[in-house]
């Protein structure tokens, strides 16, 4: 069990969650009758997501992706820098290794793709809020079956 | 077969089918991913561009907002127009004019927050914090080319102050600052000043959206200040359309589409 939990799960436990998370907001979808328990289940299921694209982007060590050096100020650390190492004591140990600016930030596309999918995502639950209230209006209940025996009746009145 | 006990079965499915596929997926927080540097042999990752690259042709430091507004601008411009969309289809869903409505939504209530002495703290303090809600909104805006922030960000701030005051108040408190023709008006604004700084370069010969050209417009030392500055209306544009839409929202579902008394 712990083994499972250190070489599989840990690995990609970003994966694990999604994959939960996923499965909540798919069954929630299905099994629930109730039209405000879909649409939670709808938000659910985009959160997972969410999470799915954003921790694709993530780098060890790494930061958010806004630039922390650039114009002057990057020219002026670039100019001082190399009177820093030159000097190193005879016992230094090895030389540094060589990091990736690349590295240091997060990557920038997954956050880019989620932060529109996040607004529209609240747009799009609004509209699906109203036609939720729309049909309670119109029929009392937001219960499925309730809805479709409603629905039906009408069409045997007609 | 009952619902429930399908719907366990097709999740149960799916999700092991999910399980199985993620032992090929690269490691949490792993920098040689095909996502953060691309495949081994094959292009590099995009990502890596724009880390290098994008802020000496945008003279932007935060990453996101330069990729979202200028490389992706087509696709942001789009997504702005769909929350306006999904404004007008609230609208046009829920919005009724007509006077018999009243019985549905209930008589509006008097309470406001002068008059409400019961509801005199909550009034109060929403007064006082709406004026650095929307200030911290501005900043966000106006400070997305340096910090997390921009035009979603701030414009879902500035339209969570609205809410606010129509949550301690009522509604129209709200809609007397914020009325349904300005925040329309102000919603369809935000799509015109995007699209603007759209078609003014095709107007100058280039591409729609190709912000570089309007140094002429903008007098700018280079294209890279141009594309900057260009981005910044931008982002203004698409905070009015997100602050109008997220306030019609709650404006419109709180009070069934008659726009009086809310919650």
């Amino acid at each position: 069990m712990v083994d499972f939990l250190l070489n599989t799960v840990k690995p990609h436990f970003n994966f694990w969650v999604y994959v939960i998370l996923m499965m909540i907001g798919l069954w929630s979808l299905i099994a629930k009758n109730n039209l405000i328990k879909k649409m939670m289940g709808l938000a659910i299921f985009q959160t997972a997501i969410i999470l799915f694209y954003v921790s694709l982007g993530v780098k060890d060590g790494a930061t958010i992706p806004v630039l922390e050096s650039y114009g002057d100020y990057a020219e002026k650390a670039e100019k001082a820098e190399p009177a820093g190492p030159e000097v190193a004591p005879p016992d230094a140990t090895p030389a540094p290794v060589v990091v990736n600016p690349a590295d240091t930030y997060a990557n920038p596309v997954p956050h880019v793709l989620m932060l529109t999918a996040i607004v529209v995502g609240v747009a799009t639950l609004g509209v699906a809020l109203a036609l939720c209230e729309m049909i309670y209006k119109e029929f009392d209940t937001l219960e499925e079956d309730e809805l479709l025996r409603k629905i039906k009746a009408l069409h045997d009145d007609a | 077969m009952s619902p429930k006990i399908f719907a366990s079965i097709a999740v149960v499915i799916t999700g092991i089918v999910l399980l199985y596929g993620i032992s090929d997926f690269p490691t949490f927080g792993d920098p040689r991913s095909p996502a953060n540097s691309g495949v081994e042999g094959g292009a590099p990752s995009t990502s890596l561009y724009y880390i290098n690259e994008s802020y000496g042709v945008t003279k932007v430091p935060n990453l996101v907002t330069s990729v979202l507004a200028d490389y992706r601008g087509y696709d942001t411009m789009f997504e702005t127009v769909v929350v306006l969309a999904a404004g007008m289809a609230i609208f046009a869903i829920l919005r009724s004019t007509t006077k018999d409505d009243e019985t549905v939504a209930g008589p509006a209530r008097k309470s406001s927050i002068d008059g409400d002495h019961n509801r005199i703290i909550v009034g109060m303090t929403c007064r006082l914090a709406v004026p650095v809600v929307q200030i911290f909104a501005l900043y966000v805006v106006a400070h997305g080319h340096y910090s997390p922030g921009g035009g979603f960000q701030g414009g879902v701030m500035l339209g969570a102050s609205f809410i606010l005051i129509a949550l301690a108040g009522n509604l129209d408190d709200a809609l007397g600052r914020f009325s349904e023709k300005s925040y329309m008006a102000l919603a369809s604004l935000g799509i015109i000043i995007y699209a603007g700084f759209g078609v003014v370069p095709q107007v100058l010969g280039k591409n729609f959206l190709d912000f570089g050209v309007l140094q002429k417009i903008l007098l700018t030392d280079g294209p890279e200040m141009a594309r900057s500055h260009s981005m910044l209306g931008v982002e203004i544009g698409v905070a009015l359309t997100v602050m109008s839409i997220m306030f019609a929202i709650f404006a419109n579902l709180s009070s069934r589409g008659t726009l009086k008394g809310g919650l």
